[in-house]
């Protein structure tokens, strides 16, 4: 998985947002982070009506070896978690930008775009790691 | 940049992630721990396990020695090529490290030992061996694989060398032989049938290349440990140390007692352990419910007390959590582990969870 998706947007900490006609906001980790991780084991999700500050935690994701904090990149309340992964983790190692997606949130006001980054500037920050 | 075995470049090769362990670049994987891990326990995967220790002990009394040194028995070793899993311990009974010695003949004894714990062992038998007739030689310059699975000892035969194919297959468990410039022993670390094997530097290549081209899988230090955790096998370092008796790391088992003359060090703290009522437990556990154990998390025994796991992990053949953990004396089957502050239900399991292929506990 070489392209970073266009229609999304990504944090330093290798999380993607993608933003819903109806305002919401899906979220998940890059093609980056799951291949750091390893094959993944269990997910542990949040509750649906959880309300969410920025930085706080969201989700944990645990691969043979460790467990890794995904923590909220925009403030709101939690409106969907993706239930399948309970029985199939490795989805978000399959298809991390798709069937791979782990929460919906609805956002508490106007998101911050400050902290997000526009596909070049993410992949601007891969590449620096890698070199 | 860590030490690199002769095997570094085919890692890379392959396609490895490549990590550092105990001041070696070592494959972690080669893109999937979980599919490297199945290959051993459904055909056969090729470990690099190059970077472990091998010490060769010649001399007129090695087996004197020996009899002294390791906490099992070595009289036991009767047959040139017979081997056994055996502790090495310190005075107050606790454990230097774990290892296997090989019984060539009389005069030679072969031992192989951790690789992070190269430069204590060594130090620990040298000072050991000085009031014997024994000299004890690093092997330098060599390889060493694990060939491990159902199908691995066929696999790896015809890379051993013909004239030697028919022998080496011959081989009973927990045995060895030379094989021309390779020697070939029939043990492991993973709970499957398979050989390890020791070769010239010069020659791994060829044959790591022949083991990938009849489809033996190449596996790294990801799956190693999976495997051996289904197999309740010890990490040295992780599931006992300096400070641990074997009677609390499980390995009760090694420790020969009889004759009961057999003056062995650390025996006399053993003899006071082995009577202490309230000595831990070592012991398999599996979650039940969803989520993974970790090293080091907090055990709890309703009306008796904490614990510890150990080694915590996922185990990819059953699809869930296990874990080795010592825990407080006492006859209960259940506890609970906190699991970054929920308390989750564990049931204590007889060990191995998994052998050859098949799952051995109660799901």
């Amino acid at each position: 998985m070489d392209e970073l998706p266009g229609e999304l947007m990504y944090t330093s900490e290798h999380e993607w947002l993608r933003r819903e006609e109806d305002g919401s906001v899906i979220i998940g980790i890059t093609d980056h982070a799951q291949s750091a991780l390893g094959d993944l084991v269990y997910v542990e999700l949040p509750e649906v009506g959880q309300e969410l500050d920025v930085g706080g935690d969201m989700a944990v994701v645990e691969s043979v070896k460790a467990a890794s904090d995904v923590f909220a990149p925009i403030a709101g309340t939690v409106v969907a978690v993706n239930e399948e992964l309970g029985d199939d983790p490795e989805k978000i190692n399959v298809d991390p930008y798709g069937d791979g997606w782990i929460v919906k949130i609805q956002p508490g006001g106007e998101i911050d775009d400050g902290e997000l980054l526009a596909p070049g500037a993410y992949q601007t920050l891969l590449d620096e790691e890698d070199a | 940049m860590g030490s690199r075995t002769s095997l570094y470049d085919k890692h890379v090769d392959a396609g490895a992630r490549m990590v550092d362990f105990g001041g070696w670049d070592m494959p972690l994987h080669y893109g999937s721990q979980k599919e490297e891990h199945h290959s051993v326990r459904n055909n056969a995967g090729v470990f690099d396990v190059s970077h472990m220790t091998i010490a060769d002990l010649r001399g007129n009394d090695v087996r004197n020695f020996l009899r002294q040194l390791l906490a099992n028995d070595v009289a036991k070793l009767q047959e040139s090529g017979k081997a056994l899993y055996s502790a090495m311990l310190n005075e107050a009974g606790g454990v230097i490290d774990d290892l296997i010695v090989y019984f060539m003949n009389e005069s030679w004894f072969r031992l192989v030992v951790n690789a992070a714990t190269r430069e204590k062992d060594l130090a620990w038998i040298r000072r050991a061996a000085e009031s014997f007739d024994v000299d004890v030689s690093e092997c330098v310059d060599f390889a060493m694989i694990a060939v491990q699975g159902p199908n691995a000892r066929e696999l790896a035969a015809s890379c051993i060398g013909g004239e030697w194919r028919e022998q080496a297959l011959a081989l009973k468990l927990f045995t060895a032989m030379e094989a021309g410039d390779v020697f070939v022993a029939r043990t492991g670390y993973t709970g499957e049938d398979g050989w390890e094997i020791v070769m010239p530097e010069a020659r791994v290549g060829e044959i790591w290349d022949q083991l990938l081209a009849s489809g033996v899988a190449p596996c790294g230090l990801g799956a190693r440990d999976t495997l051996r955790l289904e197999a309740a096998m010890n990490l040295y370092g992780t599931d006992m140390d300096e400070s641990i008796s074997p009677l609390e790391a499980g390995l009760g088992w090694t420790v020969a007692w009889d004759p009961a003359d057999r003056e062995f060090m650390g025996r006399a703290a053993l003899e006071a352990k082995k009577k202490d009522a309230n000595k831990q437990r070592f012991i398999g556990l599996l979650l039940e419910d969803k989520g993974v154990l970790r090293n080091h998390q907090r055990v709890v025994v309703d009306g008796i007390g904490d614990g510890e796991i150990t080694s915590g992990g996922f185990s990819p053949t059953i699809g869930r959590s296990i874990g080795l953990a010592r825990l407080p004396a006492g006859d209960y089957e259940r506890a609970q582990v906190d699991v970054r502050g929920k308390l989750l239900n564990v049931r204590i399991v007889k060990t191995p969870f998994v052998r050859n292929g098949q799952i051995q506990i109660e799901l």
